[in-house]
């Protein structure tokens, strides 16, 4: 069951970033990455969140194996993030790329404080 | 001579025209190649954290060494797919997005550190903030070179024949 959660949950999040990459591509026309910083964020926020729910006791372990490992795990992605860093510094866009690593660390690191924030404030 | 840049994004680069026309040509055979790899590259990850568990205030390895292995793995796999030419259409879709997507995780990364700030250890906390993003990046720049300097090799291998 544990393992069926994290497929289900993993075959729902892979495409969703492929989708949410899309569009945000499609509204600008820079070379940064912004479509997988979007992601990277979004699962990080919702990781925050449905750890700290978990954690509040607000919902069941198991929601943690399909929206945490499977949904968010495969809605994130390190090897495109680190893919199209490579990309940036290859292209002679050093100070984007290492933009790119500050701003996903960051950002990844603050959207799990804000999710299990949330997660204090609704369920704690 | 610096080397070429990689030009492909191995999610989706709307630049190319190629990937722009990708979702038009057969929608749910795209996004089921995506879901395929994303289940199979997210139960590989899960297999590897059971058979490799780590207790909450240790240093996560086992997430580490799967993002490591897997940016160290789209390295080689984008070099040899702008090498095919003409590739199947569901390859970088499958693999790219789906499988490697899948088994790497930005989020557990950054929930693991929150797990390690709340269980009182700020240095190993730091240690995984700043040690995953450079031992990913110096594996997928590894990868890359070294698979761009064999193909260069077979390339001339075979022109010398």
């Amino acid at each position: 069951m544990n393992w069926l959660l994290v497929l289900v949950g993993g075959a729902l999040g892979a495409p969703l970033r492929y989708l949410t990459d899309r569009a945000v591509q499609s509204r600008h026309e820079s070379a940064f990455p912004w479509g997988t910083l979007t992601v990277n964020v979004l699962g990080c926020l919702g990781i925050g969140l449905f750890t700290g729910a978990v954690l509040a006791g607000a919902a069941p372990s198991e929601l943690q194996l399909l929206l945490g490992t499977g949904l968010c795990g495969a809605l994130t992605t390190y090897s495109t993030f680190s893919y199209e860093t490579l990309r940036l510094a290859e292209s002679g866009a050093a100070l984007q790329a290492a933009a790119n690593v500050g701003a996903s660390v960051l950002a990844g690191f603050g959207a799990v404080l804000l999710g299990d924030a949330a997660a204090s404030a609704a369920w704690g | 001579m610096p080397e070429p840049p990689p030009a492909e994004d191995p999610d989706v680069d709307l630049h190319l025209p190629a990937h722009r026309a990708e979702l038009r040509s057969g929608r749910a055979s795209l996004l089921g190649a995506v879901a395929l790899g994303g289940a199979l590259g997210a139960g590989a990850r899960y297999g590897v954290t059971l058979l490799w568990p780590t207790p909450h205030d240790g240093f996560p390895w086992a997430v580490a060494c799967v993002n490591t292995a897997g940016c160290a793995l789209i390295g080689v796999f984008m070099v040899l797919h702008e090498e095919l030419g003409s590739p199947h259409r569901l390859l970088r879709p499958f693999i790219g997005v789906g499988v490697l997507g899948g088994f790497t995780t930005f989020s557990t990364y950054a929930a693991d550190t929150h797990t390690l700030l709340s269980a009182g250890r700020p240095l190993v906390a730091l240690a995984d903030l700043a040690a995953v993003p450079l031992l990913a990046l110096a594996a997928v720049a590894v990868s890359a070179r070294a698979t761009r300097a064999c193909v260069a090799r077979v390339r001339n291998a075979e022109g010398a024949r």
